[in-house]
């Protein structure tokens, strides 16, 4: 199980690092008016683009993020294994949903 | 004559006694020329404090048994020249870190041998002793990559390095990691999937922060840093090919290695 996490969180890696470079270049090269929603939607709506690639974004993020998070937990506090796991499933969850309902509003 | 009596330059010695309770008591020895730490320690044994427990053995750096915290590192005391480490002329002796303290300076090293069996660092042979020993190509990245590891003598000093080992006793540690990289890249091995799968159990390889600790502080200079790297390495590039040269055919090119 912890080969197949550690190897997921690579692989996950490799795709976030030019993802994260793109969204920060992107964040920098397009605000014009401020970061706001509307000023993002404005740009962002209507191109079928920007859902493939956040939605790629979100999907990594989703799991890589708490495989970390798990591995600091478990080194870090006195949690049990399997409390640990559950808390790091329930934050993978909220990631997916939150970023799957940021990516919806863009297609 | 007592040398704590003797005119000429002095040496501040603080030794740690007790066992997980204790304190650091000085002691003022005479300095001498390329004396050692453990010549330092041997003085106050012999001279102040009979009672101090310690371990050496070989007093020349091959049994790694006078492994021992000097001035805050991890340290093999009969290969360290006091002049080398002391700072402003004083010397503080600790048991190793991460390991039970049995008294004085002396630890418990069987939370450190029981690593390698969790670590699954156990040789599993493939022939009997009828069999005539494996010749071994000395000249493949398998096997110059195991032997590039293989001198570890077990001191543990880069277990007491560790300061993943410090937080996380789960962690297996770099000795065995170190030694389990020698067993994937070892041909003459039965288990080497098996081994290379329990090394990444939990507080496997998994567990290491490359900090590097144990690679700055083995006494041989050996790289367990590398060595784990490389168990990583392996996740994505599979396990080295068995050399088609095993074989019990002797060669002019090819030689046994033990481990």
């Amino acid at each position: 199980m912890d080969k197949t996490l550690f190897i997921v969180q690579r692989i996950t890696a490799m795709v976030l690092a030019p993802l994260v470079l793109i969204h920060l270049g992107l964040i920098l090269f397009a605000v014009r008016g401020g970061l706001s929603g509307a000023e993002i939607l404005s740009r962002t709506q209507s191109n079928v683009i920007w859902p493939i690639f956040y939605g790629l974004f979100v999907v990594a993020a989703a799991v890589h993020a708490p495989i970390g998070v798990r591995n600091v937990l478990r080194e870090w506090t006195a949690l049990s294994k399997p409390v640990v796991d559950i808390f790091v499933c329930t934050f993978a969850l909220l990631l997916l949903l939150t970023g799957v309902r940021a990516v919806s509003a863009i297609t | 004559m007592n040398d704590n009596q003797s005119a000429g330059p002095k040496l501040s010695i603080r030794i740690w006694r007790g066992k997980e309770e204790g304190e650091l008591v000085s002691y003022q020895i005479a300095a001498r020329e390329n004396q050692t730490v453990l010549d330092a320690i041997t003085e106050v044994q012999r001279l102040h404090e009979p009672t101090l427990a310690y371990r050496f053995a070989c007093r020349v750096g091959v049994c790694g048994s006078c492994a021992m915290t000097v001035n805050g590192r991890p340290r093999w005391t009969c290969r360290t020249r006091v002049k080398k480490v002391a700072e402003e002329g004083v010397l503080t002796i600790e048991p190793l870190r991460n390991l039970p303290r049995i008294k004085d300076l002396v630890c418990d090293l069987a939370p450190f041998i029981d690593t390698w069996q969790k670590a699954g660092a156990l040789f599993v042979g493939t022939q009997t002793r009828f069999n005539p020993p494996a010749t071994v190509d000395p000249d493949t990245s398998a096997r110059k990559a195991a032997d590039a590891a293989l001198q570890c003598i077990n001191c543990a000093v880069c277990y007491s390095a560790c300061d993943v080992v410090n937080w996380n006793r789960d962690y297996v540690g770099p000795a065995a990691l170190n030694r389990v990289w020698t067993l994937v890249n070892d041909e003459r091995h039965g288990a080497r999937r098996e081994t290379f799968n329990m090394a990444f159990g939990d507080g496997g390889c998994g567990s290491c922060h490359s900090h590097g600790n144990c690679t700055r502080h083995c006494p041989i200079g050996l790289h367990p840093a590398a060595s784990i790297a490389g168990l990583k390495r392996m996740t994505f590039s599979g396990l080295p090919k068995t050399s088609p040269k095993t074989s019990s055919k002797t060669s002019s090119k090819t030689s046994s290695k033990t481990s």
